[in-house]
């Protein structure tokens, strides 16, 4: 288990390291970020100025390095628009993306898993199939209209629900569904298969001669060796929808992460897109960490492989 | 008297065992999504391709006096058989828009696809073929990549470099290559341990024809299952791209930027919003049916 553990850890930082490399780079993409930020009548003094301000005029490595001694600090810069350390503002917004991130999760797992239950018991029954139904069409809804849709029926049609805003429970319910039904496809289709899989084994033919109850059969039995797959998957999933969460806060006005990145995409603020970048992928490279070691204490044909 | 059955034997081979091909096309005719999804996509190929011919109007012309007409079904004074789904805020011919928009999301789909497809499969395949160092080398480039938000390295790039048809493609193109990558080197390495790659090996064939000759051919079922599968994917990002006001600028047609543009005006006009909606959502469930037809069709073991 150490020596797994130790590896994985390395390739975690190591993945870490170079997208903060890539990251960095983006302020190399345009060109001359000077330029980029005093606009094109910009006098040779103005860029000057500009340059020796934000270190443009040190060595491109150099200034790799005192970017990343910094972020390590916990200081990821400057906002361009807000002018104050970006860090703050992430720390403020990161806790609306995160409560509607794990609404979502929920909202995806108390539906994915029964269905996947249900049509793994009758495969190719009604149930299956529509389960199936589900899946195809949640892949092939693009999640903002999905979202839009979801707001001109329930928020304004019929009056239900709130349509923007963060500031009650019911705030979150549409917000949740539209960025969790993404989802659900890949959760529903793993829980199927795994049990499929496992509902054919001896130990549940055993437990079924031994008179063991239906669902406790289904849920304790089967569904505790069947969902060990789904937990990976589950993680990776959670990592995507934080990633992926810009349509739908942008169109639910949550003031999370997602909104922070429109809004400093709309006012060309780099340094606070970079420092998102970095951090929802940070947040990814460690949940996919946990996910695999919690998968190989689960089960050792990993860790000893 | 004993032996008659002979002769029947030839035709009831005959009866029983098809072609490769002729077994392809039964089974694509038996599979229903994969039947439905094709004619669906066809059809819109077909319209696209033709988008000038059968649009009733100039995508581009904007006649003010004549906005918002809603669409021939509802019950309103200026609905007119002219304009059969109706005019946006800016009176251009809805229907004209919704075709030349299948000509932007099918280009860019097929585009960003393409671009993907080939970095996905030369990683891909290196990896599975070479294993050892390359392969590490190859998946930790694949987990880098996975680690990073899509849409919002996507945003962030186009807001740096500035937006433009090919900028998006490019630029979905270069992002979207992971999963052509990841079963693409599954593929191979199953693909690699099999005899006839030995014996190809053993008889001294050089690696890139091993590659194109041996390897290729046996694993472009996945690339054709994955390639529509990604096609899908690059419509929906460009879809969202364009919606979020950093895809495909106006007043280019593109499905995602009509939503965009109606987002105003949706609790008056909430057809604005469904009609793109409902085409985008046709076309990608008519390349996911595809897709996972093609799948069920030539390779059924990675359905899961």
């Amino acid at each position: 288990m150490l020596a797994f553990l130790s590896k994985r850890v390395a390739l975690a930082l190591l993945v870490a390291l170079t997208v903060s490399m890539i990251t960095f780079s983006m302020n190399y993409l345009s060109g001359d970020p000077a330029i980029a930020m005093a606009g094109e009548n910009a006098t040779q003094a103005d860029l000057d100025a500009i340059r020796e301000f934000y270190g443009y005029d040190r060595p491109i490595p150099v200034q790799y390095v005192d970017w990343l001694k910094n972020a390590l600090h916990g200081d990821l810069g400057q906002s361009h628009y807000l002018n104050q350390p970006v860090t703050d503002e992430i720390l403020a917004r990161l806790p609306a993306t995160m409560t509607l991130g794990i609404c979502a999760l929920f909202f995806a797992l108390a539906l994915s898993i029964p269905l996947g239950v249900l049509a793994a018991i009758r495969p190719n029954s009604w149930l299956d199939r529509c389960a199936l139904t589900i899946a195809v069409v949640g892949q092939a809804m693009p999640s903002f209209w999905f979202a839009l849709t979801m707001m001109l029926w329930f928020g304004i049609n019929w009056g239900l629900l709130p349509v923007s805003g963060t500031s009650t429970w019911a705030h979150f319910v549409m917000p949740s569904i539209a960025l969790g039904y993404y989802i659900t496809p890949g959760i529903m289709r793993l829980t199927r298969a795994g049990m499929l899989d496992v509902l054919r084994s001896d130990y549940i033919r055993t437990a079924r001669a031994k008179g063991v109850s239906k669902f406790s059969l289904l849920f304790k039995h089967a569904l505790r060796n069947a969902i060990i797959p789904v937990v990976s998957l589950a993680a990776v999933q959670f990592g995507f929808m934080l990633g992926g969460s810009i349509v739908i806060e942008t169109i639910f006005a949550i003031n999370g992460l997602g909104f922070l990145a429109w809004e400093s995409i709309q006012r060309a603020d780099l340094p606070m897109m970079q420092a998102i970048v970095l951090v929802l992928s940070f947040f990814y490279i460690a949940l996919t960490f946990f996910a695999d070691v919690l998968n190989a204490w689960l089960d050792p044909r990993i860790r000893m492989g | 008297m004993t032996i008659s059955n002979d002769d029947n034997l030839p035709t009831m081979e005959h009866e029983n065992v098809l072609s490769p091909f002729r077994l392809m096309l039964t089974q694509v005719r038996t599979h229903r999504g994969l039947f439905f999804g094709g004619i669906t996509i066809l059809i819109i190929i077909v319209i696209a391709l033709l988008a000038p011919w059968i649009a009733p109007h100039d995508p581009y012309e904007q006649v003010l006096s004549q906005k918002l007409i809603p669409p021939v079904w509802f019950d309103s004074p200026s609905v007119t058989w002219d304009h059969i789904l109706g005019t946006d805020h800016l009176g251009r011919d809805y229907l004209s828009r919704l075709i030349y928009g299948a000509r932007i999301s099918l280009m860019i789909g097929f585009s960003a696809m393409l671009i993907s497809g080939v970095i996905g499969t030369v990683l891909g395949v290196c990896a599975g073929y070479f294993g050892g160092r390359v392969d590490m080398v190859i998946s930790f480039i694949i987990t880098t990549r996975l680690s990073m938000p899509v849409v919002l390295v996507a945003l962030a790039v186009v807001t740096i470099i500035g937006s433009s048809l090919s900028v998006v493609i490019w630029v979905i193109g270069l992002l979207i290559w992971d999963r052509f990558a990841v079963v693409m080197r599954s593929a191979t390495q199953q693909v690699r341990a099999l005899d006839f790659v030995t014996s190809a090996q053993s008889l001294g064939s050089s690696t890139p024809r091993i590659l194109f000759a041996e390897i290729l051919p046996n694993i472009s079922n996945h690339i054709i299952v994955i390639a529509t599968l990604e096609m899908a994917h690059a419509i929906l990002l460009e879809a969202a791209l364009s919606f979020l006001g950093l895809g495909v600028q106006p007043p280019t047609p593109s499905w995602g930027l009509m939503i965009s543009d109606a987002k105003g005006l949706m609790f008056f006009d909430s057809w604005l919003i469904a009609v793109p909606g409902i085409a985008l959502f046709i076309l990608v469930l008519a390349i996911n049916l595809v897709g996972d037809g093609l799948r069920d069709v030539t390779a059924p073991e990675d359905r899961n």
